[in-house]
């Protein structure tokens, strides 16, 4: 319909301009010197187009929807023609627009609308929508070349192994597809999914998807540490966006890191693991024990060793009986110390999906790490932190899945369009 | 006796592929015309406001193409606004049920000529009326003859499907009410996924009419027995046929299955009726109805027969799903033609989704019917789903294509 008539969300802001200047900045900001006091201004909407996908060194919002899809079509040409659907979509949406061009209300009265109308009236809510490629989408099960692009998977991007203690569940597993939505406002990240599941309905069929409702890292300085289920501060060793060295060595895929997977360069790997808390055991631990199996104190977050949050931990520090950061706490087994300096870029997010069946809560971290390369960055870790991590006893993975997430897309490009070229 | 569907498909095959060889034939004439008619310019959006005495368009004519009127209800009464003829008398278009303080659009397809429009405030009268013309243009759409005799086709053929699979589940049904009512009941139970089949092609005409579906068609869980509804039908002798998976079930005895099966062939005769009636009480089948009844089959297979609530003692919910898609297809391929000149990527679209959804179910053929739905593991539930999906999202779209 005409622009006249279109509803936009942006536009009942009231502040579109003031927001959308706001983002650009942060956009220019990003290449050259972040600005601390520009990220931490209350940013309305970033932009879908960029160097880098949005959602990954993004301020971490406070909402996630996430989702993994498998590729039910096997022509080329129609899952290109889905890219760019999304492309369009993803940017419309993040922008505070809606998913189609037409909208929720504009359209005619005989036909469903283009887009289904939950996020009308909301601001842009800050929403990232980020993608990425699984395994899947390169070859299937049988080894089959499923569109052309078998020689342009990644090498590091194989299924995760799966690790002692694990148990996975198949159907929160894995996927040919993710989209990753984050906002600062449920319905927003919600809505977009939605529309986007619903364009890709022939082309793509939904595997899981994830709802996250507080964010479990930090990804700038300018976000204060928030706090997972088991009540502690998480993710305070996080890399931020304005540690931008540590980023190219620790989460962007380097130019020559994968030649056959040149198209990858500048992207990233995402590794996600839904981790069930067993909550009620949990609770029943004492204060002392909740501690020592962290390595931290629940009120200031700060390591055993003494100091405040931000203080390093000094694992050498004796205490009565050994370590006074006991060897399994979790602080001292996942720290890039004692794993050759590894850091891995966390975006997770606390999730309650109800209750179980014998009337626990269904809850725990939905975990997100965007690295540089898997084999490195997180498949070691993992590994240590299933042989040795004390809150194993309190942990259960449910499910996992790894993709590679391309570089960002410039405008009139469509997502991953480098892979297809 | 298993013989007879497949009967049926043929004939339903037959009466189909009548329908679309004139229609390809007709359509193929204008098929090139309709390219960019949907994105009219600012000149083809116009606003209507009808208050109580009053009937006001931003303008009095328009070029050729899709019209948009944005009517805008200015009164105190619920108004109606209609697109006419030359004539005054043939509705080109219409929107309905436009309450005070609100907006609806209609949107028509319009070749130049001479029409009126009307607001019709209170819903009662002739409404206010004013001359409006319609301009020649370029990026004419044209509504032609051969539209209008697609759209007839369209209505003709629908109406002898119908007609037809209606004629077929009385017969059946009468087949089966014997059976039953004899005690025959392995073959009782042969013939209960076999008859319902008919009933499912027509699913939604049936239900149609609200007095006969809940006495014919509900199922247990459905019935406010608290309330003191009654529960009778196919699936009340459904589970007198299949009574396993109840617990602690006492059998009809011959009377009850005389009173049950009576009841059902009455409701299934009656339903016939009105279905096969001709003069001023035969049933009308508008071409947004016959689209809308593909959509509708489409939702009957997505909320009942994918999750296998239809059948939930004799599981042969895949013969209701097959039947539902017959449907689905038959009344798609009645509009097809129309869809062909209007949005041809759409109806490509449709068929190649219509084949890919029957390529799954195809899967699960047993002999002369299917699996049952115990039977099915998750992952295949989920693969129906998915072709489901794929299918019924384009086809969302198809009422608004052909209608435009």
């Amino acid at each position: 319909m005409t622009a006249r008539s279109r509803v936009s969300r942006r536009g009942l802001l009231g502040g579109g301009a003031a927001a959308a200047g706001v983002a650009g900045a942060f956009a220019a900001g990003r290449i050259a010197a972040p600005d601390p006091a520009k990220v931490a201004a209350p940013t309305a909407s970033y932009p879908f187009h960029g160097e880098r996908q949005a959602g990954i060194v993004t301020p971490a919002q406070d909402r996630l929807h996430f989702v993994a899809l498998d590729v039910t079509t096997e022509d080329r040409d129609e899952l290109i023609a889905l890219l760019k659907a999304w492309t369009e979509a993803a940017a419309r949406m993040t922008s505070g627009e809606s998913a189609g061009p037409v909208g929720a209300v504009d359209g005619p009265g005989n036909a469903p609308p283009d887009d289904t109308g939950e996020a009308l009236d909301l601001p842009p809510s800050r929403l990232t929508i980020t993608f990425g490629f699984g395994p899947g989408l390169f070859v299937d099960a049988d080894g089959k070349d499923r569109f052309g692009i078998a020689d342009r998977r990644p090498e590091a991007l194989e299924q995760l192994p799966k690790f002692s203690a694990d148990v996975l569940d198949p159907a929160r597993s894995d996927g040919d597809i993710c989209i990753q939505a984050c906002a600062d406002d449920p319905q927003v990240a919600v809505h977009a999914i939605r529309n986007l599941v619903r364009i890709g309905f022939g082309t793509t069929a939904v595997r899981w998807s994830q709802l996250g409702f507080g964010r479990t890292s930090t990804t700038s300085t300018s976000q204060s540490t928030p706090r997972n289920l088991f009540g502690f501060k998480d993710g305070t060793a996080n890399i931020k966006a304005e540690e931008r060295e540590a980023l190219d060595e620790h989460v962007w895929v380097g130019a020559g890191d994968d030649p056959k997977a040149a198209w990858l360069a500048g992207g990233s790997y995402l590794v996600t693991r839904r981790i069930n808390m067993t909550i009620e055991v949990w609770d029943r631990q004492s204060l002392e024990s909740q501690e020592q199996f962290v390595g931290r104190t629940k009120g200031t977050g700060a390591p055993l060793s003494g100091g405040e949050e931000m203080s390093d931990p000094d694992f050498s520090m004796q205490g009565s009986a050994g370590p006074i950061i006991p060897v399994d706490s979790h602080v001292r087994v996942v720290h890039p110390e004692t794993n050759d300096g590894v850091r891995i870029l966390r975006r997770g997010y606390n999730f309650v999906d109800g209750s179980n069946d014998v009337g626990g809560l269904d809850a725990g971290l939905f975990f997100i790490a965007y690295l540089r390369d898997p084999r490195t960055h997180f498949i070691p870790l993992q590994r240590a932190m299933s042989k040795s991590d004390a809150l194993m006893e309190y942990l259960r993975f449910t499910g996992q899945a790894l993709f590679a997430v391309p570089p960002g897309t410039g405008r009139g490009e469509y997502v991953g369009q480098a892979l297809f070229a | 006796m298993r013989k007879t569907p497949i009967a049926a498909r043929t004939l339903v095959a037959s009466v189909t592929a009548l329908a679309v060889v004139p229609m390809l034939a007709a359509c193929t004439e204008n098929a090139s015309s309709g390219e960019d008619g949907k994105k009219g310019g600012d000149a083809r959006t116009l606003s209507v406001g009808s208050s109580a005495d009053a009937c006001e368009l931003s303008a009095t004519k328009a070029p050729a193409g899709t019209l948009s009127f944005d009517v805008t209800n200015t009164g105190s009464d619920v108004t109606e606004f209609y697109l006419l003829g030359a004539d005054g008398l043939r509705i080109v278009g219409e929107v309905e049920n436009i309450g005070p303080n609100l907006t609806k659009k209609l949107t028509v397809n319009a070749p130049e000529g001479d029409y009126f429009t009307a607001c019709k405030p209170g819903m009662v009268g002739e409404g206010i009326r004013a001359p409006f013309t319609v301009t020649h243009s370029e990026q004419e759409q044209q509504v032609s003859a051969s539209d209008q005799e697609l759209i007839d086709q369209a209505q003709a053929n629908y109406r002898a499907y119908v007609q037809d699979q209606s004629a077929q589940l009385l017969e059946k049904t009468k087949e089966f009410v014997q059976l039953y009512e004899g005690g025959k009941d392995d073959e009782a139970r042969g013939l209960y996924p076999v008859a319902r089949e008919h009933w499912e092609r027509i699913e939604t005409v049936a239900e149609s009419f609200g007095d006969l579906d809940p006495k014919t068609d509900a199922r247990e869980a459905d019935v406010d027995f608290a309330a003191g509804e009654k529960w009778a039908g196919w699936h009340r002798i459904e589970k007198d046929l299949w009574p396993q998976g109840a617990k602690g079930y006492t059998a009809l005895k011959p009377a009850e299955r005389t009173t049950y099966g009576d009841d059902l062939l009455a409701n299934v005769t009656e339903l016939d009726k009105r279905i096969q009636a001709t003069g001023p009480d035969a049933l009308t089948y508008p071409i947004d109805a016959i689209a809308n009844g593909s959509i509708g089959l489409l939702e009957e297979v997505a909320n009942g027969k994918i999750t296998g609530e239809e059948e939930a003692w004799s599981h042969t919910d895949l013969w209701d799903f097959q039947a539902n898609v017959d449907g689905a297809r038959v009344a798609y391929e009645g509009v097809q033609g129309l869809l062909e000149a209007k949005d041809p990527a759409l109806a490509e679209e449709l068929t190649a989704k219509f084949d890919a959804l029957q390529a799954v179910l195809d899967q699960y053929r047993d002999g002369d019917g299917f699996v049952l739905y115990t039977a099915l593991e998750p992952a295949d539930t989920k693969k129906m789903t998915d072709a489901v999906n794929a299918l019924s999202e384009p086809l969302s779209k198809l009422t608004a294509a052909v209608t435009s």
